[in-house]
């Protein structure tokens, strides 16, 4: 069935592939459609970090009762923008004793990382940059890069706070990271697949929540909860505990540099949103049900993009609610909660989906009418 | 061209930091140089279309065993200090020992060049063969066994520290001795 899809960007991609395929040779064409797309992931990378640092703030004061931004613009909404052009024009200051090369170089391991796995997402319908056959094994490999980079900043900047948080960090995101990849491998039993675009193709009528239901919903909580632990976040935010280690491992930058440590922590956020949002949620296919063509061709008529960020979106307000919720964790609780309940009910859920999917319990395996594809 | 440009590329990189990771004085230099080497080499599997490789490669060395490295650096004794150069005789006799690895290694490469040509189809290998090569039963299959054994290993090691750690009470009860 062909549904009627008037705003997506599909058309508009495949145009400019054929313009540059017919007006270039082969080689430039590949060079300059790979600047373009570079181009566009690059922007959108600040605009969405500009838009959640906005947003955070917002939620926050409405979290405790005050206004949050209010000065500049309606509501404030070009506060983050006056805030960007600060920091790029900032000084960056030299710190004596440091190993400076690392130093300087630990930032960019850290928005390398960030960087890399968020050219992976796919955004919408035909607005993905590069599709890999091993997909989630992908975006695992490249987020776990980012870790050496906090961990250099700290044993870097010789300052004995920066080195702790650093190391508590490390503890922290080693830990978490297994949680991640395992809940990520439970959906992966239940697709079959690792590829992002076909995930997402196969939950068309049934999203992997839903199909895999309650150990999918397991997994789920799963993923949120170590995602939300592996960006230093929430109640889990003890590498930067601002009471006992001044900031963390970031202590000793400034300017642009720290710049860079805060975008790539607000950009994890939504890219953790993102992921759970392809995995579980769909990513950007709209709510369908078999059979209700009009109401499907209704659902069509939203673009796939909004889809997108209108589930990643819902996601980082749960990860916010969270964050101003609940009080900082102590770091023998941190890690206890990971080795003594999250892994162990994660090997056995991956276990039970296993099975599950042998024994062909899914929901699409019980009513192929309603929800098989 | 343009895989033949990233290949210089590539192949700089690896060459410039693997001598850069020997001769740095620095031991957590060595391990960031060391880094590079890897993730350069995770460039090649990607040239060579070995997707899995590649996230293998980054995960498991980028990712894990650079993480574990810098950790253990950072345990050990002043991490920021500059080596000393080791005894003449000691210097000597390692570049003569890495240059017959180096004859060796080389002499392996081209030997065996043609057969590798055969090996390296360049084809985007499919997951699920993967999988099935490593669970299946067949010859040349059937790595699970191999697998299992990591997990005895696991066991090993948390078994050890169970055993080294000290109890809580027994440390209260020698502090109760103490006082």
């Amino acid at each position: 069935m062909n549904y009627n899809q008037p705003l997506e960007l599909t058309g508009l991609v495949s145009n400019l592939h054929e313009f540059f395929r017919d007006n270039l040779s082969p080689f430039w064409a590949t060079l300059v459609e790979g600047a373009l797309v570079l181009l566009a992931l690059l922007t959108l990378y600040a605009v969405i970090a500009l838009a959640l640092i906005y947003i955070e703030r917002k939620i926050t004061a409405f979290f405790q009762s005050r206004l949050g931004p209010n000065r500049l613009g309606k509501y404030g909404v070009i506060q983050s923008i006056a805030d960007m052009i600060k920091i790029l024009i900032k000084e960056i200051i030299h710190i004596k004793e440091v190993d400076k090369f690392l130093f300087y170089a630990a930032p960019f391991f850290v928005i390398v990382s960030s960087m890399l796995t968020f050219g992976a997402i796919p955004f919408g319908q035909g607005l993905q940059a590069v599709d890999f056959n091993i997909g989630i094994v992908y975006v695992l490999a490249t987020s776990s890069i980012g870790i050496i980079g906090v961990l250099l900043a700290g044993w870097s900047s010789n300052n004995k706070y920066s080195m702790l948080g650093a190391m508590r960090s490390g503890a922290q995101f080693i830990s978490y990271e297994l949680s991640a990849g395992f809940a990520l491998m439970t959906v992966v039993v239940l697709s079959g697949t690792m590829q992002l675009s076909e995930i997402v193709e196969s939950q068309r009528y049934a999203w992997n929540i839903f199909n895999g239901h309650i150990l999918a919903l397991i997994a789920f909580i799963i993923y949120l909860i170590s995602g939300h632990a592996e960006t230093n976040r929430g109640p889990f935010d003890l590498p930067e505990a601002e009471g006992e280690l001044t900031a963390g491992y970031h202590t000793e930058y400034s300017g642009l540099q720290f710049g860079f440590f805060y975008l790539a922590e607000y950009l994890n956020m939504f890219i953790i949103a993102s992921i759970a949002t392809t995995v579980f949620l769909g990513g950007w296919m709209p709510i369908q049900i078999k059979g209700w063509d009009a109401f499907n061709q209704i659902m069509w008529y939203i673009p796939s993009y909004v889809w997108f960020f209108g589930k990643a979106g819902f996601l980082v307000f749960l990860s916010l609610w969270v964050r101003w919720t609940f009080p900082r964790m102590r770091i023998d609780l941190l890690l206890n909660l990971e080795w003594k309940y999250l892994l162990p009910i994660n090997l056995i859920n991956i276990i039970v989906m296993v099975v599950m999917v042998l024994m062909g319990w899914t929901l699409s395996d019980w009513f192929p009418a309603l929800f098989g594809n | 061209m343009a895989e033949q440009i990233i290949f210089y590329i590539l192949a700089l990189v690896i060459a410039v930091f693997s001598i850069m990771a020997v001769t740095s004085k620095k031991v957590i230099r060595s391990a960031t140089y060391l880094l590079f080497v890897l993730l350069a080499t995770a460039g090649l599997f990607l040239m060579l279309n070995y997707y899995y490789l590649f996230a293998v490669q980054v995960t498991v060395y980028a990712g894990g065993v650079m993480i574990l490295f810098i950790m253990a650096i950072f345990l050990t004794h002043k991490p920021g200090d500059e080596f000393k150069t080791k005894m003449n005789w000691k210097v000597k006799s390692s570049a003569i020992l890495s240059v017959l690895g180096l004859l060796l290694s080389g002499y392996i490469v081209v030997a065996n060049v043609t057969r590798i040509i055969n090996y390296v189809s360049g084809k985007e290998m499919k997951m699920q063969e993967l999988g099935v090569t490593m669970m299946g039963t067949e010859k040349y299959q059937f790595l699970l066994p191999f697998e299992a054994m990591s997990v005895l290993l696991l066991a090993c090691i948390i078994g050890a520290i169970m055993i080294a750690r000290k109890e809580k009470n027994n440390v209260e009860s020698n502090n109760d001795l103490d006082k």
